[in-house]
């Protein structure tokens, strides 16, 4: 009797979730993000069960099909892991060098933009209004600048 | 975001993208910091940190980057990551601003 070849899905099922969950789930925690061990972790996971599932495919009582089946998702998985770690290690490094940022102990350029109700504001204006914070409103101290890639 | 006001900071993150876009995000994630809009990045390319072509319709974007600014705005400390998934953490920004003085 041939049973269901469950290893070589779930390997397979695996490693797109292995994928799909460091954008959507441990991109939060610096401490996931920074290097994706629980991603790489669950791929790795996933090639033992690929492994298993292959040996099973290509035993002399399994079918034609199923060691088609079980190549395609084999390298289908390959494929995932390749494109996972090209984006996270190769392509998030094509960063500008932006040498010509301000630096330690530069002025930071000033500057006048719309804030989110389309009113104008300067860096001047922020770096002196006080802060409002839950009680009290303080004194700045200073600022942080976040310049972010945006959602378009 | 409270940790930094209390520590006399005022977060200020700056997009491409629009008004609204902002409004609406910030609103989403219950965020209280002050966004700008830069929509033809020139605020972004006078700071030098334009991503080129980067945007859904190949518009210039920012890359990511963190200032901090003492309160006469000169630059005391700056996070360019060298990969965009990899971001300033908190503490280390609560860190160079309890520096401040």
């Amino acid at each position: 009797m041939r049973r269901f070849n469950w290893q070589i899905w779930a390997g397979f099922l695996l490693s797109v979730v292995a994928f799909l969950s460091y954008p959507s789930i441990f991109v939060r925690w610096p401490i996931t993000r920074d290097f994706p061990w629980a991603n790489l972790l669950l791929f790795g996971v996933a090639a033992v069960l690929l492994f298993v599932g292959v040996r099973r495919a290509f035993s002399p009582d399994r079918r034609l099909r199923s060691k088609i089946a079980a190549s395609i998702l084999t390298v289908f998985s390959a494929l995932v892991l390749g494109i996972f770690v090209f984006s996270l290690f190769v392509a998030s490094k094509w960063l500008p060098a932006s040498h010509g940022a301000p630096q330690i102990g530069q002025k930071a350029p000033d500057f006048t933009l719309a804030d989110t109700n389309g009113k104008s504001v300067s860096l001047s204006d922020l770096l002196r209004a006080p802060i409002n914070a839950k009680a009290a409103s303080i004194n700045p101290r200073g600022m942080l600048l976040i310049f972010y890639r945006g959602y378009w | 975001m409270d940790k930094f006001h209390e520590a006399g900071i005022r977060p200020v993150a700056i997009s491409v993208d629009p008004p609204e876009v902002s409004r609406d995000l910030s609103a989403q994630a219950g965020y209280t910091f002050t966004f700008l809009s830069d929509p033809k990045a020139d605020v972004i390319r006078r700071y030098d940190l334009v991503h080129a072509g980067q945007g859904i319709n190949g518009q210039d974007i920012a890359r990511p980057a963190e200032f901090l600014l003492d309160s006469s705005g000169t630059v005391r400390w700056v996070n360019l990551t060298e990969n965009y998934w990899v971001r300033a953490r908190p503490e280390q920004i609560l860190e160079a601003a309890n520096a401040l003085r």
